[in-house]
């Protein structure tokens, strides 16, 4: 989970296989068999599979020849020594297989052979020439390269003399590898050995363990590649899981700590919440876990997460262990996420199960199925938790890891929801689970005045700067909201401690405000009382001007008569014309007055 | 190639027959090729069956290498067997006939050794 650059050497330890120095593979087409096996079976060797019953042997050995005739055109023959032909067709049809297409288009042809021990008395010495030309006109017949011999241990119950048996089969083995077909041979498990009748004698290339065990009243199907000659292959034990689109195995060998990082980061869907993440949300492709007590919200930011992916086009794959999806949406839809139309436009996909279904393998093969086919870009794990009570604590981390190295290995980022006790805020489990996760936010319960709040704080966020802040976690109708709690002398108050908080300085801001506002008026009425000063005194002095200018007038035009009356009296009295005197505006106001 | 030899039944009045005649046998002998054992094991079936059933009996003798869809169809695993298709039920006897015990237990003859 260590960030590894593209210039980090390969981490020692890690053998690598080159295709040249291998021996030639013949893919199965199986789900994660390939992988286990590091490209399939020996090309042309018989290949023994064994187990006890309804292990899923005929059906292993049936996907082999369907796969290799669907995806690798490769004709196969399928001999069946307990079954008869429309026993196997039906069989198949309910994998999901169309046997009697692949029939017809000679990719696939069944042969029974009917062995009963009754019919049958020996009367001297024989060998099984018989069956080996009916298998050769079998495959000569349709050019196949793959051969299914299912249970050939009915053998040893039809054919009284053992030693002759052996010896046949002997050269049956010798003789399938001449004509270089690969060979799936089925057999029963052996009390001591690996088959009833010793078949691993024979087939010494590749022996595949099937096994079928009850755990806790669970039943798990495992696959172990106990022998494989001449390559390497995963020598653990893998659950494996018959479904309706056939077998898979949980393959995923997380061999290394060498997965490709993105820079890339997503946002939460929170704003809030984002922000505490640097302002930019998650990395890509990484894995994050939530952990919190019973009804602190894990699945509301979840779903939060899970529509803000979808809603950027993103796929989201969200597997519920609680609840089934109608009654997500229909609760998600309380808090204002609209899941529905995100679930018809196919960005958004739940799978709910309930835990004790199946065995925790089971659960892990059915979620890499689900994974591997709808192939999406967020997958959710609501809760974890549920899961990992399914499986025993020693195999229940190994399971975990496999899963979160492989969504890093698909570049999938990942959320998983855990159920902590109230009171223990970690766990054994997670603090296990812990070191597997990128990210770790916290959600708590904070009791005190009588009542419940949620708290919310990011515990680690692995390559990003985080707030190391508690925030009060908020549930409306309109979804999410983070807000700070209040950090005072007391302590953190959250939830109505926090609102009278809140109130007790709003009243502060409330009065002093108010006495602001006071302030204000009383300026703002002085200025209004000058300004109706200013305008009276304007007013006055607008009247005096009047009526000075009034006077002038009145003045002027008296002088202007008297020297008109003055000028025509001179003419009358033949004087001069004399000037008028320019002393005449004696009348002059003596106060000035500025203008305002 | 077709291998099926019939022999016609030989009248042999000589002897009386049983009871109730009985029906005539529909047997079919498989070999692989023309070894020395099949030649061996078409000999003993026509001896036998001969001294037997007193040539009350259709024996249709097969090569599977030539044959190979009859091996399917008659249910072949070993070969040389010897199959009789009818008075039902059917009965397989695999091996050269050489062990009479086993044969003679099969078909329901009287042993007479």
């Amino acid at each position: 989970m260590k960030k590894t650059g593209p210039d980090r050497p390969r981490p020692p330890g890690i053998p690598t296989i080159s295709p040249a120095k291998s021996l030639p593979k013949c893919p199965t087409g199986i789900q994660g068999l390939d992988e286990i096996t590091s490209g399939g079976l020996p090309r042309g060797r018989p290949t023994l599979v064994c187990g006890g019953a309804g292990c899923g042997k005929t059906l292993l050995a049936a996907e082999f020849l369907v796969r290799g005739a669907m995806t690798f055109r490769e004709p196969g023959v399928l001999m069946s020594f307990e079954e008869t032909e429309p026993e196997l067709r039906a069989n198949v049809a309910s994998l999901g297989f169309d046997l009697p297409g692949l029939e017809k288009a000679k990719m696939i042809l069944l042969e029974h052979v009917h062995i009963e021990r009754s019919e049958i008395h020996e009367t001297g010495e024989y060998d099984l020439e018989g069956l080996f030309v009916r298998l050769n006109y079998a495959i000569d017949s349709i050019g196949a390269k793959r051969v299914v011999l299912d249970t050939l241990e009915a053998l040893f119950a039809g054919i009284p003399n053992e030693a002759i048996l052996r010896a046949e089969l002997r050269r049956l083995f010798r003789w399938l590898k001449d004509k270089g077909v690969t060979t799936v041979i089925t057999a029963e498990r052996g009390r001591e050995q690996l088959t009833r009748h010793g078949l691993e004698e024979y087939v010494s290339d590749c022996v595949i363990l099937l096994d079928h065990r009850i755990n806790d009243q669970i039943a798990t199907r495992h696959l172990r590649v106990v022998k494989y000659r001449g390559a390497m292959h995963g020598t653990n034990e893998f659950p494996f899981l018959i479904g309706d689109g056939g077998l898979s195995v949980l393959p995923i060998t997380s061999l290394g700590l060498n997965h490709g990082v993105s820079n890339e980061r997503i946002a939460t869907g929170i704003p809030r919440l984002d922000a505490m993440l640097g302002g930019k949300g998650f990395f890509r492709g990484s894995s994050i876990l939530l952990t919190g007590t019973p009804g602190t919200g894990k699945t509301i930011v979840a779903t939060n997460f899970a529509q803000a992916a979808a809603r950027r086009g993103e796929r989201v794959l969200f597997f519920s262990f609680e609840e089934s999806p109608a009654q997500i949406i229909r609760n998600m839809h309380s808090i204002g996420l609209r899941l529905a139309p995100l679930v018809k436009r196919g960005l958004l996909r739940f799978h709910s199960a309930r835990p004790s279904l199946c065995g925790l393998e089971m659960h892990l093969a059915t979620m890499f199925r689900e994974i591997a086919t709808f192939k999406p870009d967020v997958v959710i794990i609501d809760p974890i938790t549920s899961l990992m009570d399914s499986g025993t604590n020693s195999e229940t981390k190994g399971m975990i890891t496999r899963l979160i190295d492989y969504l890093k290995g698909c570049q999938i980022t990942s959320l998983f929801t855990s159920l902590t006790q109230a009171g223990h805020v970690m766990q054994q489990s997670e603090a296990a689970m812990s070191s597997l996760m990128d990210a770790w936010l916290l959600l708590q319960d904070f009791e005190g005045n009588g009542e419940r709040n949620r708290v919310f704080y990011v515990l680690k966020a692995r390559g990003m700067a985080h707030s190391n802040q508690i925030r009060e976690f908020l549930i409306s109708e309109r979804g999410i909201d983070i807000v700070d709690a209040y950090i005072g002398a007391s302590g953190v108050l959250t939830g109505s401690a926090r609102a009278a908080q809140d109130s007790l300085e709003k009243a502060a801001r409330l009065a002093s405000q108010l006495e602001a506002d006071q302030l204000k008026r009383e300026v703002e009425r002085k200025r209004a009382a000058l300004e109706r000063q200013i305008s009276a005194l304007r007013a006055d002095y607008e009247t005096e001007a009047r009526e000075l200018r009034r006077i002038a007038e009145q003045v002027g035009t008296q002088t202007r008569l008297l020297s008109d009356e003055r000028t025509e009296l001179g003419r009358l009295r033949q004087a001069d014309a004399a000037v008028a005197p320019r002393g005449q505006k004696l009348n002059r106001p003596k106060r000035r007055t500025g203008t305002l | 190639m077709k291998a099926a030899k019939s022999k016609p039944a030989r009248p042999a009045r000589a002897q009386s027959p049983p009871v109730a005649a009985p029906p005539r046998q529909r047997l079919r002998l498989y070999v692989a090729g023309a070894t020395e054992r099949s030649r061996r094991a078409i000999l003993r079936a026509r001896r036998l069956c001969d001294t037997e059933l007193r040539g009350n009996y259709d024996l249709q003798v097969i090569d599977v290498y030539q044959q190979p869809i009859l091996a399917r169809n008659g249910q072949i695993v070993a070969t040389p067997t010897l199959v009789r298709e009818f008075p039902k039920p059917v009965v397989r006897l695999i091996g050269n006939l050489t062990k009479s015990a086993g044969l003679f237990v099969g078909l329901g003859w009287n042993s007479k050794d």
